[in-house]
């Protein structure tokens, strides 16, 4: 993405914090490593989900495809590995913050709520931190969900370690949620496509500036490290990092 | 990781962030227990819908309500890529093992013995069932008498043209009134989504002993386990009465 010389000479005299910054940066850094990885794999597996679903599924596909042991294999042990990358990506101090700012809301989130509910898309009247307020509920419903799907699916896998009520209630959850997960996912899929830019975010791990400041006017990025000194933003970002954490444990 | 914080003022915007409330947390707290909640009322939501749906569909021309989950009617499984098909040219039914006269029956051969018309709840193991639906066919019972069944019998096993799927039965089951090969459903020919031309028709146990594409009948002297029966399912699979499962008889 470019920007206009003017734009990016006003932006990094506002918003920068510190003045000696090169004036040239026009990229900030908003995903690390880890937040990209944890994200394409879980998309993948994800996606290995959905799809064997539907060829389990669907009449039609279940038709076309067959070989019902080997879907059902790869169902399940997707399924398994679902939770995993996040529970890995645990270990990078990057993710938990990131983590941390999906579960913290504040008043501007509420604002933000109330301007989609009105269907009104005035950048002026959704204003949000590093994640808006539809990425925050997002992120927590499909966690939770994904967690019911996987207790369900186990339920229905090992069918021998619990009462048969059980199962056939388990799969009614595990059928009805599946279908909801789908539309739910198409959505955030859908919203990715018609956002160019915040799919440069998950694949290169820089937006541009400009529109950082329209979409999310109350992060306060690192400068992309390409355009940026050496040593100082990693250190930023982790003393960044820190605070969050340490603000969702002192906020009680 | 504290002596790391930086000013207070330069983390404002973003600290909105960090000191709001953890809705986030009961978001996702919130969706496990509705899904907790979901699994313990299931069986009183479950009938609700499933009446529901069952009238939505008599009324609705898209059919889309049969992709909905309890929407209602048959389910396609099939254990391999793909499954050749047969017709009445090309079907052949072989009874074959511990009998005194082998055989092989044509489509045509099939259908000149006397038929048997049934009509019975399917219940699949996996939790569907599609009520009252007619099946029609000759009688197992028939075709092992006309074989002559040798006095070591104990069991039948059945193969498939698909080529991998197997079932089996004990011989006294194989001998009962409600199982046949089946060439109608629904007052229908057998398609070969419903594993036409010709399948097994087991009425008292769950739908996977109806083994699909029926090709060979081999009197075995104890029972070996089928396709599905290897990977874990019950053999002696009698509907609300096996694999776990209280569901209403079928037969």
């Amino acid at each position: 993405m470019t920007s206009t010389p003017g734009s990016a000479g006003r932006t990094d005299a506002t918003m920068t914090p510190r003045a000696d910054a090169p004036p040239a940066t026009t990229a900030v850094r908003r995903f690390g490593p880890a937040q990209r990885w944890v994200h394409r794999t879980t998309a993948a597996l994800m996606g290995v989900c959905v799809a064997t679903a539907a060829c389990l599924y669907v009449p039609q596909l279940a038709q076309l495809v067959g070989r019902r042991a080997l879907v059902v294999t790869l169902h399940e042990w997707s399924g398994l590995a679902l939770p995993l990358p996040v529970l890995a990506g645990l270990l990078s101090r990057a993710l938990r913050a990131d983590l941390g700012r999906l579960n913290r809301f504040g008043p501007h989130d509420r604002t933000w709520l109330r301007a989609a509910l009105r269907r009104d898309r005035r950048p002026a009247s959704r204003p949000a931190g590093k994640f808006n307020a539809g990425q925050k509920l997002y992120a927590a419903w499909i966690a939770g969900a994904t967690l019911v799907m996987l207790g369900t699916g186990l339920l229905m896998w090992f069918t021998h370690l619990t009462p048969l009520v059980w199962r056939t209630s388990a799969t009614f959850v595990h059928d009805w949620l599946a279908l909801t997960i789908g539309i739910v996912l198409a959505g955030h899929i859908g919203m990715a496509l018609a956002d160019p830019e915040a799919r440069r975010g998950l694949r290169t791990g820089s937006v541009g500036r400009e529109w950082a400041e329209r979409e999310h006017p109350l992060w306060r990025p690192v400068p992309s490290p390409h355009t940026d000194g050496p040593a100082r933003s990693p250190s930023t970002g982790s003393g960044r990092a820190s605070s969050a954490v340490s603000g969702s444990g002192t906020a009680k | 990781m504290n002596s790391e914080q930086p000013p207070e003022e330069a983390e404002a915007p973003d600290g909105t962030d960090a000191r709001g409330k953890p809705v986030g947390r009961r978001v996702l707290l919130g969706t496990l227990g509705l899904g907790a909640l979901g699994v313990v009322t299931a069986p009183t939501l479950q009938r609700g819908l499933e009446s529901f749906l069952a009238g939505a569909s008599g009324k609705d021309p898209t059919g889309l309500t049969g992709l909905l989950p309890n929407g209602g009617g048959f389910r396609y499984y099939s254990v391999t890529s793909s499954v050749p098909r047969k017709n009445a040219d090309t079907y052949r039914l072989s009874v074959d093992g511990l009998v005194d006269r082998p055989a092989t029956y044509t489509l045509a051969e099939l259908k000149a013995l006397p038929q048997t018309r049934m009509v019975r709840d399917v219940q699949c193991v996996t939790g569907w069932r599609v009520p009252r639906t007619p099946f029609e066919g000759v009688r197992l019972s028939r075709l092992l008498d006309a074989a002559g069944v040798r006095p070591a019998a104990g069991a039948v096993r059945f193969t498939c043209f698909d080529g991998a799927y197997s079932e089996s039965l004990t011989l006294d089951q194989a001998r009962r009134a409600d199982v046949l090969v089946a060439l109608r459903m629904r007052d229908e020919d057998l398609g070969h989504a419903h594993g036409g031309p010709a399948r097994l028709y087991v009425a008292p146990m769950y739908f996977y002993k109806s083994a699909k594409w029926l090709s060979g009948i081999t009197v075995t002297e104890d029972v070996e386990p089928g396709y599905w029966e290897e990977r874990g399912y019950d053999v002696d699979a009698w509907v609300g009465r096996s694999n776990g499962r209280d569901d209403d008889p079928t037969s």
